[in-house]
């Protein structure tokens, strides 16, 4: 019986292995690791790369879309003054705008983390209410709050006996406002993250800190902020994804005004290209903001994966 | 180096008294194990000392200085945590010397003193690794060393070992015990674990529900208990308890156990005794002061039949479980001897080292 089946696998060996290597091509690790993310695959493939690839194809059109002009597009703006102060504004309304986010979040995340646990909730609660409506709407009210003559600002300003200030219509009042009503909305999320990092770090650490000597500055500079750095980078490139391309905020407050003065990259594309009716031009701009954010990406994500193998 | 006194010192939580007024004196250089079971107050106790909690009520002297007020980083004091409390983004060397640099030591000395902790614990390679890529013995050691380099007044140890399994526990037993010989710093250990206790105190104090049952060196405690608490806390086994009468005898005082066993009680002790009689009582007896009849030797042993119903051989000796008046009882005889379960056996109660225990109040008499 034995040698039977022996003699026969030797028969006909090259059945057999083929018959084995699908079954066994199917089950290497590498293949399923594949099937499970090949709908991720998919998703981004349909919703991200596909738009980014057609988004490049647009910038090489000509304005009526009927025509290849290769880079004429990008050759154009690269001498617009405007865009170079778009490029500008965008940085620094991005930058300065999840400095101050981060700052904000994270001093309020240790004040809501020192409330007893009891009126916590309710702490946390509120101060999310910014990021949970809607922006567009938020913003509404702020330019109600802006307004030169009528407004909640001015009025309390000049009571106080000083001089109503032309929030939106001077340009530096007017980056500033886009950037405060930016901070307001977006400080919750990096509370939230912060504060869940916060109650990550046992408490443990805090009691050898105490015991080493440390006072409560050494304690959040040696110890909260070493545990929280990971999370911070993370928030901070998300924030700063978010935020480079915000587009609501500008739109509703400013609409690039005055004189184009507070566009960023997203505003900017919208207007050369849906109200300007150049979409190549607009996709043009839209495109510059990839390699601006992925060089910020690769930084701060490279610097997280050499500390991840750390707690 | 340095004393430590508590006086009178309380500690409430809203509504629970976690520690109900204690009074200790560590004297300097002492090794001081506090032991009692979960939720006594012992690491309450600790952390009071440490710092780490506010005293609600009461006085802590370290060195001559009372230190209620004193923040813990200016108490100069060290403490092990169950869980290490290791820095995971420092190497072991930045964890160890992170106490000497936010004390701006110089960097020389910095280095010779980390070098030193590291030898007493041997290890000197790891100090450039992570806690993460430590075992928990290497974590621990770790631990210790951070307490070590710092060269502060008092050691304090909460459960440093549970955390390790029991072969590594006896290892590092070893190991604390060698590195307070070597560095001779007042430390106070706290355990649940009476074995420990035993094993590394100069004197140890037994906690019960917020106070201090008793406080001597092992010896004390295993030989003259104070409490009934304290008499079957500590002991592996533990100590029998069997109700009895003290009743008056034609040759003096005897325990009445029950209907067929009546001990004698040894003449040294009839004077101290001798108020209780009448009374019903708590008689206690070690297992190991229980085993199979030999040639006596001293003048109070006692011998007496009884129906074995468990065995346990432990390879040198052998417990035999055997009931009176209801209760089950314990002794220690030889593996030779030959016990086996079911059998009648004669056993030789050693009441040199008998205990009377009263029952409202728990008191040793
Ligand atoms: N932060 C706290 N808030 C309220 N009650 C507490 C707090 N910490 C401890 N207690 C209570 O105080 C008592 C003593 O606690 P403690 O931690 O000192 O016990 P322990 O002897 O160390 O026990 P274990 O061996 O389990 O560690 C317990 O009843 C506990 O519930
Ligand atoms: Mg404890």
């Amino acid at each position: 019986m034995r040698s039977t089946t022996e003699a026969r696998a030797q028969a006909s060996p090259p059945v057999r292995r083929r018959a084995a290597r699908l079954p066994a091509f199917a089950s290497r690790k590498s293949t399923i690791a594949l099937g499970m993310t090949l709908p991720l695959i998919l998703i981004i493939g349909v919703l991200v790369l596909y738009p980014a690839g057609y988004a490049f194809y647009l910038a090489l059109l000509s304005k009526s879309m009927d025509r290849f002009v290769g880079l004429a597009n990008f050759d154009f703006l690269f001498r617009r003054e405007t865009f170079w102060m778009v490029v500008k504004q965008s940085v620094i309304f991005a930058v300065s705008a999840v400095l101050f986010k981060a700052l904000i979040g994270f001093l309020v995340a240790h004040c809501v983390h020192n409330v007893p646990a009891r009126g916590q909730r309710k702490w946390r609660g509120m101060l999310l209410v910014p990021w949970v409506i809607p922006p567009a709407m938020s913003t509404l009210a702020w330019l109600w709050l802006f307004d030169p003559s009528y407004s909640a600002f001015n009025w309390l300003i000049q009571h106080a006996g000083g001089e109503g200030v032309p929030w939106l219509g001077d340009p530096y009042w007017a980056r500033f406002a886009v950037i405060l009503v930016n901070v307001w909305v977006g400080a919750p999320f990096f509370m939230i993250m912060y504060l869940a990092a916060l109650k990550s770090v046992p408490e443990q650490l805090y009691e050898a800190a105490a015991i080493d000597g440390a006072n409560w500055w050494q304690k959040l500079w040696y110890v909260t902020l070493p545990m929280m750095r990971n999370i911070i980078a993370i928030t901070a490139l998300f924030s700063l994804i978010v935020t480079f391309a915000n587009f609501d905020i500008v739109r509703v407050l400013t609409n690039g005004g005055p004189v184009d003065q507070t566009h960023v990259f997203a505003t900017w594309a919208f207007k050369l290209g849906i109200e300007g009716n150049d979409i190549p031009l607009g996709a043009c701009v839209s495109l510059f903001m990839v390699p601006i954010l992925a060089i910020a990406a690769i930084f701060i994500l490279r610097d997280i994966n050499r500390r991840g193998t750390e707690a | 180096m340095a004393r430590v006194t508590l006086r009178k010192v309380v500690k409430r939580y809203d509504e629970t008294l976690a520690v109900r007024g204690i009074d200790l004196d560590i004297l300097d250089k002492e090794f001081v194990v506090l032991v009692g079971p979960s939720g006594c107050g012992k690491s309450t106790t600790l952390r009071m000392i440490a710092g780490l909690e506010d005293i609600t009520d009461g006085e802590i002297i370290i060195d001559g200085e009372t230190v209620n007020d004193v923040p813990p980083k200016d108490r100069d004091i060290a403490m092990v945590f169950q869980n290490y409390a290791l820095y995971p983004h420092m190497t072991v060397y930045e964890n160890m010397s992170f106490g000497l640099r936010l004390r701006r030591a110089p960097k020389e000395e910095i280095r010779t003193r980390v070098q030193d902790a590291a030898a007493i614990l041997g290890i000197g390679e790891l100090l450039e690794r992570k806690p993460k890529q430590l075992s928990g013995g290497q974590r621990q050691r770790v631990a210790m060393g951070r307490a070590i380099v710092r060269d502060p007044k008092v050691f304090l140890f909460d459960e440093p070992l549970s955390n390790l399994d029991a072969k590594l526990r006896v290892q590092m037993r070893t190991e604390i015990k060698r590195v307070h010989q070597k560095v001779r710093t007042t430390t106070i250990y706290v355990t649940h674990d009476q074995i420990e206790a035993m094993t590394l105190a100069d004197r140890v104090v037994v906690m019960n529900g917020g106070v201090i049952e008793q406080v001597g060196t092992p010896d004390e405690l295993y030989h003259a208990p104070a409490t009934r608490f304290v008499a079957e806390f500590i002991g592996s086994p533990a100590m029998n308890l069997v109700p009895c009468h003290l009743v008056e005898t034609s040759s003096g005082l005897g325990l009445h156990l029950d209907d067929n066993l009546v001990l004698p009680v040894p003449a040294d002790r009839i004077r101290r005794y001798q108020p209780y009689a009448g009374k019903s009582l708590l008689f206690g007896l070690r297992p190991e002061y229980m085993v199979e009849r030999r040639v006596h030797t001293g003048p109070h042993q006692f011998d007496f039949e009884v129906l074995l119903e468990v065995i346990e051989p432990m390879g040198m000796d052998t417990f035999v479980h055997f009931l009176v008046n209801g209760m089950d009882v314990c002794a220690r005889v030889n593996a030779s001897a030959g016990a086996r379960a079911g059998q009648r056996f004669t056993l030789c109660a050693d009441l040199d080292h008998l205990h009377l225990i009263e029952h409202d109040s728990g008191k040793v008499l």
